[in-house]
């Protein structure tokens, strides 16, 4: 409460701190990079490179950043209402079976952008049950929605793996994945977004979906900001007993939101399946949901926040890549490690050096 | 304005001043406090008298002027360097650890060693001398959950004692004390002081300051505007330094012209969380154009009938008809839809919700009103122009809609509530502790407010721990004992014969 209670210019709160803490993310990575014997500034410089140097790498950074858009809004819609939902990677899991079962029925008579909407329809309706059953089990029944969400992703899992050995696997083939859906089913590249910058996509998989993305941060921004369901979400996340005063249906408001929350982690399928593989494939999430969680906490659940978090996390998944390649004693672990500290100091450790920054604020202000 | 005393001060602020933005909290405030001595500290709502003594306990820095401490100059920076140079807190929401026993939460944070068991005996002992030097009793091993909010208060004191206070500060400390209980503290005060304590004490109760200090101070908008030794003021006085104005200390009410019954409940019971029986089969009546009050000691089963009858509480048994129809299990938008307003006790947890900026607070339970915006929307500027209205017609000051609610100083976040709930001019209204923590000149305001849905013909259902406060408004008076209603009397009852009944005694 000391310097807490201090109000900053919003320059302060919103860039000179988080900049502050990657930078120290960054410092201490470094450290990381210097004592397995390699140079840190090289190591900066082709992450950096990796990730931006190039149309392709900038492509494939955005690739990365539209899931981690998606599945941050899916945590940060939950955060509002007060509830932590860790279950976004197996909602977008099971979002990925919506949009194939849409692409696969579709496909073959109908032009991309007929198919789009069902696909984001049907991806969202197969997230959002997803959470269904551990919201209603939040809201009757008080079940811990942590516990049951990530007993959630274990289920999914298990059964997107019956599902893809046993069902929709293409009879013959060795690999448990759906046959490539046709055009129809696929959405486009985003080659002209690039090209207008001057670059080339290459083979990189930014695609449609990164518009979506874009288009679901400004609804969530209504939604929360502007509507009065988000008006009744924060009033209870903030305060269940001022919101049981104001006759704001606590079972209501769980299920809602956590079916939005679902409903935008199951659309994040549609950046993998749709737009980069054209199939389903096995695991294709790869930890996105996760992801979320710090892109959110990083964003300070605010879509604008979520979109920089998300391109960070973009960038450091993208250079990260290119990096392990590029040094080979810097092996996808230490990617792990860079992506922790930066979770670490920008998301955990958020606050650290504000006390600081408030004293030295204060005594340039003379106050 | 300094005050001359025969004993050297213990404290003294020197042009002390503060702004919040454009809030000019204290405009260069000198205050000088003799050494063992009580001085109270009083003001309307929103005067700065908070703000001042967190300067003192370094939650908030000056942007000007010095304190010094038995003389001596100190910049304290945070509430540690307040503790290291002797000055305690004993804050209006308690900073206890709920599950914690008092002798746990005592140490806390100074537990001396990385042993925890050599720490214990000796703070034991020490907490022992503490509650003999100073009356304080409180059981060691009780767990705080348990105890009375008086005893909670109690801890908080000894904590501050544990830790070497000299200087104690109170900020509003009676606000949630029951009548017994405030004079207990005020014994444990005046035993304090005795032993060469200082103590600074706010509170809007002119009663208490009277009673039980030596020197009073008056701030008004920021500023220190007077000081005066107790024994050569009275209250009217006080108060007109105060408002600066003459104030009504006693309500001016008509006689009353009860219509229908509006509102009813029926052989009522309800348990808490626990399932121990808190209100026990009661049943009453509210009619139109009345006031009736519900007295009664803290804590016997008024708050949880307030709660049943707005809709937040499940009944276990019994009905509450409104208009004739019985709403038991009608939620509470329901029953704000029926025209049932509720300006609840509890205005942290319930009332508002302090994270809000003050517009977004204003229509709390209001806000699926087509006035605030269109099917799913929400209108902003319709929000904050109906906000600055209430803000203009209830004197909540500073007039900023945008200002985060927890920034209003107490008074004024309930004036918030006051108005949002009478402004929407409902049929009938629950009131709970209507001015806890209001100056006096907004005490008037509100009363006056209440007597005027009254003559408009309004039920009006009262639960206050303010005896004074349930008689000078209410027209019928309930005794609630043990969640029994133990009687009835007129609003011309007595405090004496109201006062044995709230303890069970007389009927
Ligand atoms: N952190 C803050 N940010 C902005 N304004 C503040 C802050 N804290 C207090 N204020 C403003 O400063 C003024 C003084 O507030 P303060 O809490 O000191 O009043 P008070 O005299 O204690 O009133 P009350 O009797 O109602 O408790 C008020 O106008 C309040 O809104
Ligand atoms: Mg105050």
């Amino acid at each position: 409460m000391t310097t807490a209670s201090v109000p900053l210019p919003a320059w302060i709160n919103y860039g000179l701190i988080p900049l502050l803490n990657l930078i120290l993310a960054f410092f201490f990575s470094g450290l990381v990079v210097w004592a397995i014997g390699e140079s840190p500034f090289e190591a900066l410089q082709l992450l950096l490179i990796g990730a931006l140097g190039r149309g392709e790498g900038i492509g494939f950074t955005l690739f990365y950043t539209t899931s981690f858009i998606f599945t941050g809004l899916s945590v940060a819609v939950a955060i509002h209402a007060g509830l932590f939902n860790i279950g976004s990677e197996g909602q977008a899991y099971l979002g990925g079976l919506g949009a194939a079962l849409v692409a696969l029925a579709m496909d073959h008579y109908v032009p991309w952008y007929v198919t789009m909407p069902f696909a984001v329809i049907g991806a969202a309706l197969f997230g959002a049950a997803c959470a269904a059953i551990p919201a209603w089990l939040q809201a009757k029944r008080g079940s811990h929605i942590v516990i049951t969400t990530i007993m959630f992703n274990f289920i999914v899992s298990s059964l997107m793996n019956y599902m893809l050995v046993r069902v929709l696997i293409v009879p013959g083939k060795m690999a448990p994945e759906t046959r490539t859906f046709l055009p129809g089913g696929q959405l486009p590249k985003l080659d002209w977004l690039i090209a207008m910058f001057g670059g080339k996509l290459g083979a990189a998989p930014l695609n449609f979906s990164f518009l979506i993305a874009l288009i679901m941060c400004f609804l969530v921004w209504v939604l929360i900001w502007r509507t009065k369901l988000g008006y009744e979400m924060r009033t209870l996340g903030i305060s269940p007993t001022a919101a049981s005063y104001a006759g704001i249906r606590y079972s209501k408001i769980v299920m809602i939101t956590m079916l939005i929350s679902g409903g935008l982690a199951g659309m994040m399928a549609l950046n993998p399946v749709m737009g980069a593989s054209a199939r389903l494939q096995i695991e294709f999430v790869g930890g996105a949901g996760f992801v979320g969680i710090a892109v959110s906490l990083m964003g300070r659940n605010h879509p604008a926040g979520i979109i920089l978090a998300a391109l960070l996390f973009g960038i450091l998944y993208q250079g990260g890549a290119e990096l392990s390649f590029d040094m080979p004693s810097i092996t996808r672990d230490m990617i792990v490690v860079i992506q922790g500290m930066v979770i670490l100091f920008a998301g955990a450790l958020e606050y650290m050096l504000r006390p600081a920054i408030v004293r030295f604020y204060q005594q340039l202000t003379g106050k | 304005m300094s005050f001359d005393s025969p004993k050297e001060p213990a404290i003294e602020l020197v042009g002390i001043d503060k702004k919040f933005g454009t809030v000019h909290a204290n405009k260069n405030i000198n205050l000088t406090v003799a050494k063992g001595s009580i001085h109270g500290i009083i003001g309307e709502n929103g005067a700065g008298k908070s703000t001042l003594m967190s300067i003192l306990y370094g939650f908030y820095q000056a942007d000007h002027g010095e304190i010094r401490i038995s003389g001596k100059p100190m910049t304290i920076r945070d509430s540690q360097a307040a503790i290291a140079a002797g000055i305690g807190m004993v804050h209006q929401h308690f900073m206890l650890v709920e599950n914690f026993t008092v002798l746990e939460n005592v140490m806390l944070g100074a537990e001396g060693g990385q042993l925890l068991a050599k720490g214990v005996a000796s703070a034991r002992k020490e907490l022992k001398r503490l509650e003999d030097d100073y009356g304080l009793e409180v059981d060691p091993d009780a767990v705080i959950e348990e105890l009375p909010v008086g005893s909670q208060q109690r801890v908080e004191i000894l904590k501050a004692l544990y830790r070497g206070a000299d200087i104690l500060i109170l900020d509003e400390p009676t606000g949630v004390l029951t009548p017994p209980e405030a004079d207990h503290l005020f014994k444990v005060l005046r035993v304090l002081r005795d032993q060469g304590k200082t103590i600074i004490l706010i509170t809007h109760k002119l009663r208490e300051i009277m009673a039980i200090t030596d020197t009073v101070s008056v701030m008004r908008r920021g500023e220190m505007v007077a000081t005066r030794k107790t024994a050569e003021t009275t209250v009217e006085e006080l108060a007109e330094l105060m408002v600066g104005r003459r104030v009504l200390l006693r309500v001016e009410k008509g006689a009353a012209h009860p219509g229908g019954v509006l509102m009813s409940v029926r052989n009522l019971t309800v348990k808490d969380s626990r399932g121990v029986t808190m209100v026990d089969d009661v049943s009453f009546d509210v009619r139109a154009g009345e006031i009736v009050g519900i007295a009664g000691v803290a804590g016997n089963g008024q708050s949880e009938l307030l709660e049943a009858i707005a809709g937040i509480r499940k009944p276990s048994s019994g009905e509450i008809f409104i208009d004739g129809k019985p709403v038991a299990g009608v939620d509470p938008a329901g029953l704000r839809d029926l025209g049932l307003a509720h300006i609840p006790e509890d205005r942290h947890h319930m009332g508002l919700v302090l994270k809000f900026e003050e517009y977004e607070n204003s229509i709390l339970g209001y806000h699926r009103d087509p006035r605030y915006g269109r099917g799913p929307f929400l209108d902003l500027d319709a929000m904050r122009k109906d906000a600055e209205e209430k803000i203009g017609k209830y004197d909540i000051r500073p007039p900023n809609p945008r200002l985060r609610t927890a920034n209003f100083s107490g008074g004024n976040q309930q004036k918030i509530v006051v108005a949002r709930e009478i402004e929407r001019d409902p049929k009938m209204l629950l009131i709970g502790q209507p001015t806890r923590g209001v100056d006096i000149g907004a005490i008037e305001f509100i009363h006056k407010r209440i007597i005027e849905m009254r003559d408009a013909g309004k039920a009006v259902l009262l639960v206050s721990v303010e005896l004074d406060e349930i008689r000078s408004l209410s027209d019928r008076i309930l005794v609630m004992f043990a969640g029994r209603i133990v009687g009835e009397k007129s609003g011309e009852a007595g405090e004496q014969t109201l006062g044995l009944m709230m303890a069970g005694i007389a009927a």
